[in-house]
């Protein structure tokens, strides 16, 4: 069987590190919040919806009790203050303060075991909602089958949702099994969530609960008939990554892009927020049975692929100890990593080989994330096309957990039906015709590969180590991380972090630790 | 006359053979191949072999075809605008720029308006620059300032102001919808209005854009697919000793 033979010892102590620089974020998990995390409280709460001119609800309380500086107590105390005096919905005091017609401060003050009550009903029902969700995709796969492995992923992204249901469709029927609709290029760095079905988009479909229950609705229709439970995937990151963590779980969506350093490096997003923002973001994924994928192909895109591998495997391994902190497990971890060596490199598939075969094996148990080749892709199609045939190759041959499709015309345009139709026949004749290779073969005694995958393992451990020193804001801050300097106050969204009051109270945050016996 | 034509080639010259791949909505039928084959009529086409027919599901189909295509053209009558400058490797350019210019220059770039994507203006600037050459960043006369993503037009123009810029980079990489297009043309009006047009080159670049649209747009120059650092920074040290020469 072809197995890398890796240095224990060597994988320990990157473990050790990075376990070092993730724990080490406690009073940020402790004693803070953000805007968005008291926005996903106020969904969680049963808050939806949007004014006519498009400002959705959730955002409109938090500014409410951001401008009387009291959001340090929680959004959560507040609406079920207000609903225990008025003795009225989350969604009419949410629906009051809108129009300017409550203050959800001056309206009296209920005793603290009103609230309490009130926030521990609308907790109970909230997580029993998500939990449904949870026990009804479980049951799918246990009464259709678990995914074949490596799963193959493909992308919507026409912008408008219902010709997404479309090619959805379409693509499902003749093999996907997962279903990203790629979001629209400017969402990451809106502070709110669009609100409602969309048809115009640039570069992809807005994240909308809307267009989220629309989409799995209709691969819901397509997984009953053809008896295999298709997944829906989409992006849980930028500055609204717990809000959209949260209609991810109320939808059933079933992975969530979700990387905890991302948003900071390739988004100048502040790093405080991102990383406390992940940390319930996460939380939820886990509470919902979501499978996360990280980002770490975008080291590779901007940097080379040979002379920063060790980055990824970096970068995969900080992302399992934040992963875990927040609940989530080893199998629902998509770690990721590319395949995006320069195709003129002799022995670059050697190369691609050792990085995959080192990713899969320092995460044995996680459904590892593969990205195809976009960097050399180029308006030769059928270049494209045969580089994706060598991609899906390394795929089915590492036994790779989800096989993100390469697209012949990826450096052209968003896939058009047929372009995604000849990417799932590709990976399909490959995935067939080398089903069972790896087993046959084996590594050549100090062979190149085995050396390969334990030089980058050693490159990533040295780096984490030495990340783990200084600390990661000032590892950021010194440009450690893809070249890109990121210090600690800078970026977009540090003035939604906020300390909390010794009163602050968020019910799903609590619960949910309990449940999952998180400390 | 005639024989100066040329047609798309095959493997006789003059045969017109080309191939297509297009997909409609209709089903992998007989009614499907033949709502193919009209559309290639309909396009002049003539000799129409559907060689290929892909069932899509949901009413859709694939159809991979060759035809012959009566359309020809004269390489006589073609003009292309192109950037016709020199390309200069690293040094020489270094070297160029201290002989005709004397000084660093500035050049500030972004990707604007919505676009999120970067890679293509990191190639050009960043200092590991792609495929072996080096970003602009690396230049010993160039003092190159990244914005990076999603940069409003607003800002590129009034860093380009504050740091006395000689070029402004645009890059652009979405064009869904044409949205290339409307943000390059905000850019270009606003530095009208603003006075600074003339001022400084505006280039523009991304894997939808050639020379003659960076032209028709109000660029100075545009670079497409498989442009580098070298084709940019070469066009600007030449462009701006130029500009120098004729004062």
């Amino acid at each position: 069987m072809l197995k890398l033979h890796l240095h224990q010892q060597t994988v320990e102590r990157a473990r050790k590190a990075a376990r070092g620089i993730a724990g080490s974020f406690d009073w940020l998990f402790r004693d803070y919040s953000s805007a968005t995390i008291e926005r996903t409280v106020i969904r969680m709460l049963g808050i939806d919806g949007a004014t006519s001119d498009g400002k959705p609800l959730p955002n409109m309380v938090v500014e409410h009790l951001k401008a009387r500086n009291v959001l340090n107590r929680g959004s959560a105390y507040w609406i079920a203050n207000a609903m225990a005096i008025k003795g009225i919905t989350a969604q009419e005091a949410a629906e009051q303060v809108a129009r300017g017609e409550l203050d959800l401060v001056s309206c009296g003050t209920a005793s603290q075991d009103a609230i309490e009550d009130i926030l521990d009903q609308l907790s109970d029902s909230m997580l029993a909602h998500i939990q449904a969700q949870k026990e009804h995709r479980e049951e799918q796969f246990a009464k259709y089958g678990p995914r074949r492995q490596p799963a193959i992923y493909v992308i919507v992204a026409t912008g408008n949702i219902h010709e997404d249901v479309k090619q959805a469709r379409a693509a499902a029927i003749e093999g996907a099994d997962i279903i990203a609709v790629i979001r629209s290029t400017a969402q990451s760095l809106l502070d709110y969530v669009p609100y409602g079905a969309t048809t115009v988009g640039f570069g992809g479909t807005y994240a909308t609960q809307e267009n989220f229950r629309i989409m799995r609705a209709a691969l819901d229709e397509v997984t009953a008939q053809e008896k295999r439970y298709i997944s829906l995937t989409n992006y849980a990151s930028g500055l609204c990554m717990p809000e959209i963590a949260v209609m991810g779980a109320i939808e059933r969506l079933d992975l969530m892009l979700n990387d905890a350093m991302y948003g900071i490096l390739f988004r100048d997003i502040n790093p405080k927020r991102t990383l406390l923002d992940q940390y319930f973001a996460r939380m939820i994924n886990a509470y919902a049975g979501i499978e996360i994928q990280t980002g770490e192909d975008n080291y590779l895109t901007t940097s080379d692929a040979i002379e920063k591998a060790y980055t990824v495997t970096a970068s995969q391994l900080l992302n399992e100890q934040f992963a875990l902190i927040s609940g989530i497990k080893p199998e629902k971890m998509g770690l990721g990593h590319a395949f995006e060596i320069n195709p003129e490199i002799e022995n670059c598939f050697t190369y691609e080989l050792a990085h995959a075969m080192l990713t899969k094996e320092l995460f044995p148990n996680s459904p590892v994330k593969y990205m195809p080749p976009t960097k050399f892709a180029s308006g030769n199609i059928f270049k494209t096309h045969l580089m994706d045939a060598m991609f899906n190759f390394i795929g089915q041959l590492t036994g790779q957990g989800v096989q993100l499709l390469g697209m012949m015309t990826e450096a052209i345009h968003t896939p058009h039906i047929a372009d995604r139709s000849l990417a799932i026949e590709n990976a399909q004749y490959i995935f067939n015709a080398v089903k069972d290779l790896g087993n046959e073969l084996s590594l050549a005694p100090d062979s190149f590969i085995n050396n390969r995958a334990n030089t980058v393992l050693e490159e990533a451990t040295f780096f984490l180590e030495k990340v783990a020193e200084e600390g990661l804001f000032s590892a950021m801050a010194r440009g450690e991380f893809a070249d890109i300097k990121r210090p600690e106050n800078g970026g977009k969204g540090l003035d939604g972090v906020f300390r909390k009051d010794a009163s602050y109270m968020n019910p799903f945050l609590t619960k949910m630790k309990a449940e999952m016996e998180l400390a | 006359m005639k024989n100066k034509l040329i047609r798309p080639y095959g493997d006789t010259l003059g045969d017109g053979k080309i191939q297509f791949s297009f997909s409609l909505p209709m089903p992998a039928t007989e009614e499907g191949r033949e709502a193919a084959r009209l559309i290639l009529r309909q396009m002049g086409c003539e000799d129409i072999d559907i060689c290929g027919t892909r069932d899509l599901n949901e009413g859709f189909t694939q159809f991979i075809a060759y035809a012959t295509c009566a359309a020809a053209v004269d390489p006589q009558d073609i003009k292309v605008k192109t950037v016709d400058t020199p390309v200069m490797d690293m040094e020489e350019t270094d070297d160029f720029i201290a002989e005709h210019i004397g000084r660093e220059i500035t050049v500030v770039g972004a990707c604007i308006e919505s676009d999120a994507h970067t890679v293509g203006i990191d190639a050009i600037m960043n200092m590991k620059g792609y495929n072996h050459r080096y970003g602009l960043e690396r230049y010993q006369y160039i003092n190159a300032i990244n914005l990076g993503a999603q940069v409003p037009s607003e800002e590129l123009l009034r860093r380009a102001r504050e740091e006395k810029a000689d070029a402004i980079l645009v890059s652009q990489v979405v064009t869904q919808k044409n949205i290339h297009l409307k943000n390059l043309t905000k850019l270009i009006e606003l530095a009208e209005a603003e006075g600074l047009r003339h001022q400084m080159l505006f280039i523009c670049g991304g894997p939808r854009i050639s020379h003659e649209l960076a032209i028709e747009l109000g660029y100075d120059a545009g670079f497409g697919t498989g442009s580098y650092s070298t084709d940019v920074a070469s066009f600007i040290a030449i462009t701006l000793a130029g500009q120098r020469d004729k004062h």
